[in-house]
């Protein structure tokens, strides 16, 4: 019997030291994100608190990162200049590890922390998620990659990126446009929204342009470490052109078995491509002549971009991809709502998201990733894809 | 009256109370306004995994099988609920209904999921029964991930190609989208919801541990050749256990998928990570020890969350925490410690 009681106090002091934990946690972390911000010492209602979501651990750790590493520079930039209408800006990044259910955990730690306005989350999925609960709070979000249709279901959230249907719809009008290629082979990933919803629209757009898909065949997440089977089906229907529309990892997988078996056909990728040069082990020399739709070119010859690319460089020494672009371009996007807006870090998270989302749509906003991009109520971006090629080991445009 | 209370009785009564008590004390924090978003999120997703840990106990536990595909019966569970409350949110505007009926199809399932798979694999046991029960986990999350279901005005359409080889109407809508899964699932999971199918877990399995079937689970776990020579009919309780632990683990789907409003079949959610995370759960907290798989369940989901001030630290920190963790509970020099350290505060009565 005593012992019956003894463990049930263990278990109700573990439960309460549990707890405790928790409240000192989140007090600690708080404070210590906000130290790590310029603008410290600077109480609530000063500072504008945006928050960032996105994997920085996991498979998909590149575009979380890249996303944070942009977010901080801008936010450094606007703040060293005076901040948006005189005020400062706070920025806190949790990470979601490209999952739905941390995602919301992270959106939750964020909301302790006091975000007002969401620069987030990266990858598609999680986002879908957390759009409901920001969708609940009435929070202003902006994401800068998620590009799922679904993404932007609630009128509160916005994207920089394309749609999945845009790109795909945009890389055949493109392949047909330019004469890419006739027979076109396509490898997707059945089991990525990302990769499938591209897929479908490219297929349907395809048709309607007269390109001939020879070959098409699907992998899933288990089974994208050997493409052999695939690419030796693209290779007998005689597909001189190759549609990638997935991530960088599995396409620098495929790069390598292709050039093994010597099959040399020109390879397309849509923004998911973006990362193969930084990726390590990778032999650059084999992505040379690949070519991707993004909308951001790390060596554009206008000011902004190469003052971008310079800064990124020398803070986080690797080139910055396109989900950094985006990034970057989601903060300057949401100053430049809250500068027409006119709304101040005191007021509520409903009353902030409200304005923003009305004055979004007169915004019209140059950057990184596009000139003269405007948006749609519904949350849709307006700007033009841009073609880029791989040429000694790094993106060309060729338009 | 607690004195005399068989010891098993009194063990499932502290679990209990200990659910309850937690379950008020919380409430009560959240009520006065002092429970942070972060945790109030995390309630629901705690109690699902609870759920599951208790679903998978009771076969690795007292079946004496290791299943690993017991995130596939979650994924069930899900997936024919959350279709379920996606169509019928029209029809059923009555949330508590809707979701009541969500609940039981999700169980169902599972269940008939669990029956079914288990009249193959148990013939093996061991290793091998758990080598196959990883394998079918995988075959129903690729099932789900290539599964397309619309509805339009001429009726139902199925496919296991694309959403396009659905070929419906304008007016059509898709309801499984493959990969992409169910969107638009609607919000009905409460922490009250999961407490309460918590407790009805453990209600289930300590009433089951605890009666005549159970004490014949119990002798096959043992010896099975001794229980089948007394006349124990060994199947039958094999696939007893079995389907419970699953209909468990597709109530904690059930909670899982109503709980966020996109629901896709990933590896990391209901993969076989997920099914060896449950293990680790029931390991952690004791093998047939129904109350240490709650903790532990809990523990293990909250600590990557109360771990995020160490940022990209993080995982390792919780990799680092679990070993250590493992270590103390279950390491035979540590056990040693702990009984020393009992003895020293309560001299003359001999621990166990």
């Amino acid at each position: 019997m005593k012992k019956k009681v003894l463990s049930l106090m263990l278990v109700a002091s573990m439960a309460a030291g549990l707890l405790a934990g928790c409240g000192s946690t989140s007090a600690s972390s708080s404070s210590a994100s906000s130290s790590d911000s310029a603008e410290a010492e600077a109480a609530d209602g000063e500072v504008f608190k945006i928050g960032g979501i996105g994997p920085i651990t996991g498979a998909a750790a590149i575009y979380g990162s890249a996303v944070r590493n942009a977010e901080q520079i801008a936010v450094d930039e606007i703040n060293a200049a005076g901040g948006i209408n005189g005020y400062q800006v706070a920025l806190q990044f949790e990470d979601d590890e490209h999952d739905a259910e941390k995602s919301v955990n992270a959106y939750n730690t964020l909301k302790d922390w006091g975000m007002q306005i969401l620069a987030g989350t990266v990858t598609t999925t999680p986002c879908i998620a957390v759009t409901d609960k920001t969708a609940e709070d009435g929070m202003f979000q902006i994401t800068p990659s998620a590009s799922s249709t679904n993404v932007i279901a609630n009128d509160n959230v916005f994207q920089v990126c394309f749609t999945d249907p845009n790109q795909g719809t945009a890389s055949a009008q493109y392949i047909a446009e330019k004469a890419l290629g006739s027979k076109i082979g396509v490898i997707y990933d059945s089991s990525d929204v990302y990769s499938s919803g591209i897929y479908a629209k490219f297929k349907t757009e395809a048709e309607a342009q007269g390109l001939e898909i020879v070959s098409e065949s699907a992998f899933t997440a288990d089974s994208n470490t050997d493409f052999s089977v695939q690419l030796q089906s693209a290779k007998d229907a005689g597909a001189d052109l190759l549609f990638l529309p997935f991530y960088y990892q599995q396409a620098a997988i495929v790069l390598k078995q292709a050039n093994d078996m010597g099959y040399e056909p020109t390879f397309f990728g849509v923004d998911g491509m973006d990362g193969i040069l930084t990726l390590e082990n990778f032999d650059t020399s084999l992505a040379e002549g690949v070519i991707l739709l993004t909308p951001f070119a790390a060596d554009a010859t206008d000011d902004l971009t190469k003052s971008f690319v310079a800064k990124y460089e020398e803070l986080y020494g690797e080139t910055p991809n396109q989900f950094a672009a985006d990034a970057y371009d989601a903060i300057y996007i949401i100053k430049a709502a809250i500068e027409a807006a006119g709304v101040t870090p005191d007021m509520s998270v409903a009353d902030i998201g409200t304005a923003l989302k009305e004055a979004i749509t007169t915004v019209t906003y140059d950057g990184l990733t596009g000139t003269g991009m405007q948006w749609e109520a519904t949350g849709e971006v307006n700007k033009d894809p841009k073609g880029v090629v791989i040429q000694n080991g790094a993106y060309v445009s060729i338009d | 009256m607690f004195k005399n209370m068989n010891k098993k009785t009194k063990n499932s009564l502290i679990t209990y109370a200990i659910v309850i008590a937690v379950y008020i004390i919380v409430e009560g924090v959240v009520l006065s306004g002092n429970m942070s978003s972060l945790l109030q999120g995390l309630l629901v997703p705690l109690c699902t995994y609870s759920l599951c840990a208790v679903g998978l106990n009771l076969c690795v536990g007292y079946l004496g099988e290791l299943s690993l595909g017991h995130a596939g019966f979650m994924c069930i569970g899900a997936f024919s609920s959350a279709f379920f409350s996606v169509v019928m949110k029209e029809s059923i505007p009555n949330d508590a209904v809707r979701f009541i009926i969500a609940l039981i199809i999700g169980i169902v399932f599972a269940a008939l999921f669990g029956f079914l798979i288990a009249i193959p694999v148990l013939r093996l046991n061991g290793d091998y029964l758990a080598i196959v029960t990883l394998a079918f986990g995988e075959i129903i999350k690729n099932i789900v991930n290539v599964l397309y279901v619309g509805h339009d005005s001429t009726g139902w359409h199925i496919s296991f190609q694309s959403q396009q080889a659905l070929n419906l109407e304008a007016d059509g809508v898709t309801y499984i989208n493959g990969a992409q899964g169910i969107t638009g699932t609607p919000h009905n999971s409460s922490f009250t919801v999961g407490v309460v199918l918590i407790l009805i877990a453990l209600f289930v399995v300590y009433n089951f541990t605890n009666s005549r079937t159970g004490r014949a689970v119990m002798s096959i776990r043992d010896n099975q050749i001794a229980a089948e020579s007394v006349g124990i009919n060994v199947r039958k309780y094999k696939l007893l256990v079995f389907t419970i632990s699953a209909a468990i683990a597709g109530a904690a789907g059930v909670l899982y998928a109503h709980n966020l409003s996109t629901l896709t079949a990933l590896p990391k959610n209901f993969g076989y990570n997920m099914s060896i995370m449950i293990l680790v759960f029931v390991v952690l907290g004791g093998i047939g020890n129904f109350r240490g798989s709650v903790i532990a369940a809990c523990i293990l989901t909250l600590l990557p969350e109360l771990l995020r001030g160490l940022s990209d630290y993080r995982m390792l920190i919780y990799a680092i925490v679990l070993i250590a963790m493992m270590l103390f509970n279950w390491a035979p020099a540590a056990i040693v410690f702990r009984q020393k350290l009992v003895a020293k505060f309560r001299p003359g009565k001999e621990e166990i």
